[in-house]
């Protein structure tokens, strides 16, 4: 108890050699063990070493401004001297794709290799986050190295999608038409919906339900579809109508996904990027996408 | 009866059944005012906690019982209700707090753990998290050891009648109302300092009164001086009282509003900001559980403590230096070169103050070591030191600039703080409540030495699979960021770094499942301890160091 081994009298502690202070907190005692040396000498030449970086850096504050350091350096003049020689770097190969035409750049290697390398860094920022990182989409957005193309896959077509984007409200120039929702208007019955959709199921040589009145869907299909999609369903990319016949579904191609497609239409949205990007990173972005596998001459 | 026990209330308990009627009035008017859903919730919270604790003063009165006496046969009469409350809402909060950090790790790891909803997302999780384990646990195990410590080296019971309790208590409510708050979207979006102006005013009035419990009980104190822990724990409220002021200097929209803006703007925020966040790490979660140490560890090794020269020269130049670190959490920001260069060169000569505590730690345990192998509860304690050595190296290496500019904003900043968070603060915590607990008890030892093995072993494993992954994935995601094509183009997306990161957040998360699995091994351990350990021989002994017998 602390009381009885309270002691007036530093005594000598067997194991370490050294003394005590003498004072005892609830049975604790403190031994005098001096300073080690190599902590105090550490701790001196960390002080050493921060009075010489205060020396040569800005350090410390004064009246109206600061101690500048013997190397006058600044953060921000470090940061803008490296963006200034990145964006000259990058200045150099924005002047050739900005004259070039994309035809030009996209059958020039050299060309090629710089919007390829533009094109990969402004996909992964920009594109990536719907595309996904290989522009392969899912999940409602289209997939970008396959021949399907919905508004059309010449660098043109390309260039055209990514300036003024699709369904964009704010680009007059946007591509706007989109798959009406005929359930939903009232234009068709929910019986009709479930005859044309297994008429193009029989079209894209999905299985139809057995019994199905495919000759009522290809009536309901001339006079409901066949407008956008054209006769032999083969889709229209001036007006951003699919494909019917091929496999490739955008919005899934289960019997409940085309009802919904047909009853409440669709019209996916993508941004317009001029304005957001500079005119040589949507032109090697076009090429960029252009080279992910689907583009077409 | 009742109104002859009304006469006898002492001046202490007429002032606090006052105050707390006030305060539950008030606090009733106000939730009747506001059209904040979650505001009025947390007003009708503070009113219930006044009649319930009105209630305890008068029904404690009712029965006739009034202050405790000082001593009995001349002994102090120690008062231990709020360590032992403290105790156990430290293991309460624990769990809790070691729960959401899974939760959230796993969020980080599948996205899909969201659900979509407001009140899970990891947003709101995140500083329920750490104000959990931060403050829910950190601060109850600093209550229970600073009350606990303060009154066995003073040889004196804790000042205050009521206000040990009211600060026990209070804080704790401070707790309920800061978390609630985080999940129904009340925040002011200052990291560590999340609760909003009115939690933030009653937390004040809880603290002011933890520091005079803490000064009156040194004050009245039966030995001369005053022992180290004591200098580490007042350091750490009082630190705390001007951190939690300055950097929550706030106008509230209205009574009838949760909402408050600060009154510094920009950058000069941000400096406070940090100044408090790097001095929340440095008083809260270092000074105080540096106290834990200096009375726990030999007191646990029965060995005198290394050197009382280190523990004055280390005790100030930690806390004179601590101060002035808070800079080197905004390097490369609108923060002013030389604040950049103050706070990085006052970390780099923190180093060696910050490791005189852990010399003074680990050599307490010269004449000692061959404890380490037969007791695991010294042998957590002293892995903590070791953790504390690590993780304050490590800092200051972090703070300069240069290296900072690789690890900023990487997850090796989280790995870091959690070799402090798990390994330092968690491991001493841990070493301190399974000491406390027998002694609080009075019980001869602890229910299972082996549990405790397997507690320390369990989490051991985890914490080194947490930090390792960190730093893998956090230095690997600096270099991701900072590379360049030879062409001049970033080599990496941003989603292709978070794409590499994910077997490292797998791995993480297994890392901080295995630490609550140890800290649920430790809770029932501690709870077959007050349930079936033997008693100790002697009521109120003091508890001499290591009494279980070492198998």
């Amino acid at each position: 108890m602390a009381d009885t081994t309270r002691n007036a009298h530093a005594d000598l502690d067997a194991v370490s050699g050294q003394t005590t202070t003498g004072h005892s907190w609830d049975g604790i005692k403190e031994l005098n063990t001096p300073l080690p040396r190599w902590w105090l000498w550490t701790f001196y030449l960390t002080i050493l070493w921060s009075i010489g970086y205060w020396i040569v850096y800005p350090a410390w504050p004064l009246v109206s401004s600061h101690t500048r350091g013997l190397l006058g350096y600044s953060s921000r003049a470090a940061v803008a001297e490296d963006i200034r020689q990145l964006e000259a770097r990058r200045e150099q190969q924005a002047a050739v794709l900005r004259t070039a035409d994309l035809e030009q750049i996209r059958n020039d290697p050299t060309l090629l290799r710089l919007a390829v390398a533009r094109g990969k860094a402004a996909f992964g920022d920009n594109c990536a986050g719907c595309h996904g990182l290989g522009g392969m989409g899912g999940n409602t957005f289209p997939n970008l190295t396959d021949d399907e193309w919905i508004w059309g896959g010449k660098l043109a077509d390309i260039s055209t999608t990514i300036t003024h984007g699709i369904r964009w409200d704010q680009d007059s120039n946007s591509r706007m038409s989109q798959m009406l929702a005929f359930g939903r208007t009232g234009t068709l019955k929910p019986a009709e919906i479930g005859t044309v959709v297994e008429y193009v199921r029989s079209l894209a040589g999905l299985d139809v339900a057995n019994g199905a009145d495919l000759a009522a869907g290809a009536k309901l299909y001339a006079e409901n579809c066949a407008s956008c999609h054209g006769d032999q369903a083969k889709g229209n990319q001036d007006l951003g109508a699919p494909d019917l016949t091929d496999a490739i579904w955008l919005y899934g191609s289960s019997r409940t996904a085309m009802v919904d497609t047909v009853t409440n239409g669709r019209g996916g949205v993508m941004p317009a990027w001029s304005g957001r990007l500079d005119p040589e990173t949507i032109k090697a972005l076009t090429v960029y996408v252009h080279s992910l596998g689907g583009g077409q001459k | 009866m009742a109104t002859g026990a009304i006469r006898n209330m002492t001046g202490g308990e007429s002032f606090g059944a006052l105050a707390l009627a006030l305060f539950g009035v008030t606090c009733l008017i106000i939730a009747g005012l506001t059209d904040h859903g979650g505001y009025a919730f947390h007003m009708v919270v503070f009113a219930l906690a006044s009649v319930l604790a009105f209630r305890a003063i008068i029904v404690r009165r009712y029965h006739g019982q009034g202050p405790e006496p000082q001593e009995i046969n001349g002994k102090p009469n120690y008062n231990f209700g709020p360590v032992k409350f403290a105790t156990a809402a430290a293991m309460f909060w624990g769990i809790a707090g070691f729960l959401v950090g899974l939760v959230i790790a796993l969020q980080l790891a599948f996205p899909v753990l969201n659900f979509d909803l407001p009140w899970t997302n990891f947003g709101r999780l995140r500083p329920l998290h750490t104000s959990a384990v931060i403050f829910a646990f950190g601060g109850n195990v600093l209550l229970a050891t600073s009350f606990y410590v303060v009154q066995r080296t003073c040889h004196a019971r804790l000042a205050g009648d009521l206000s040990p309790w009211f600060v026990v208590l209070g804080y704790n409510l401070f707790i309920v109302i800061a978390g609630t708050g985080y999940l129904l979207g009340i925040t002011q979006g200052k990291e560590y300092a999340e609760p909003e102006w009115y939690a933030d005013l009653f937390l004040t009035v809880v603290w002011v009164v933890y520091l005079l419990v803490f000064l009156a009980t040194i004050w009245k104190r039966k030995e001369p001086h005053i022992y180290v822990a004591n200098w580490f724990y007042l350091a750490f409220i009082v630190t705390i009282a001007v951190l939690h002021l300055g950097n929550n200097m706030t106008i509230p929209v209205s009574l009838t509003s949760p909402k408050s803006y600060i009154v510094w703007s920009g950058v000069q925020d941000a400096m406070f900001q940090w100044w408090y966040g790097h001095n929340a790490v440095g008083f809260f979660l270092t000074a105080g559980f540096l106290a834990i140490m200096y009375y726990f560890i030999p007191k646990r090794a029965e060995r005198p403590v290394y050197s009382y020269r280190l523990s004055i020269i280390h005790f100030w130049a930690l806390i004179f230096l601590y101060i002035w670190a808070g800079p080197h959490h905004l390097h490369y920001t609108a923060l002013p070169d030389w604040a950049q260069t103050l706070g990085m060169t006052f970390s780099i000569m923190l180093w060696m103050p910050s490791w005189g505590g852990m010399i003074n730690g680990l050599m307490t345990l010269s004449g000692a070591w061959d404890k380490l192998r037969t007791d695991p509860v010294l042998r957590m304690m002293v892995v903590s030191v070791a953790f504390y050595g690590m993780s304050t190296f490590e800092g200051p290496l972090m703070s300069v600039r240069a290296v900072n500019s690789l690890s900023h904003y990487t997850d090796w900043t989280i790995g870091h703080v959690h070799s402090g968070a798990l390994g330092w603060v968690g491991y001493v915590s841990f070493g301190a409540i399974y000491c406390l607990v027998p002694w609080l008890w009075n019980k001869e030892r602890l229910y299972s030495n082996r549990l405790v093995e397997w507690h320390f072993w369990i989490s051991t494993i985890g914490i080194v699979l947490y930090i390792s992954a960190m730093w893998v994935s956090g230095i690997m995601q600096g270099l991701m960021w900072r590379a360049y094509t030879s062409l001049g183009y970033l080599e990496y997306s941003f989603i292709e770094t978070v794409a590499a990161m994910h077997p490292y957040y797998v791995i993480r998360a297994l890392g901080g499942g295995l630490f609550l699995a140890g800290a649920l091994i430790m809770v029932y351990n501690l709870i077959m301890t007050v349930r079936a350990a033997p008693n100790a021989l002697e009521k109120g002994v003091a508890p001499a160091a290591g009494l279980q017998p070492a198998e």
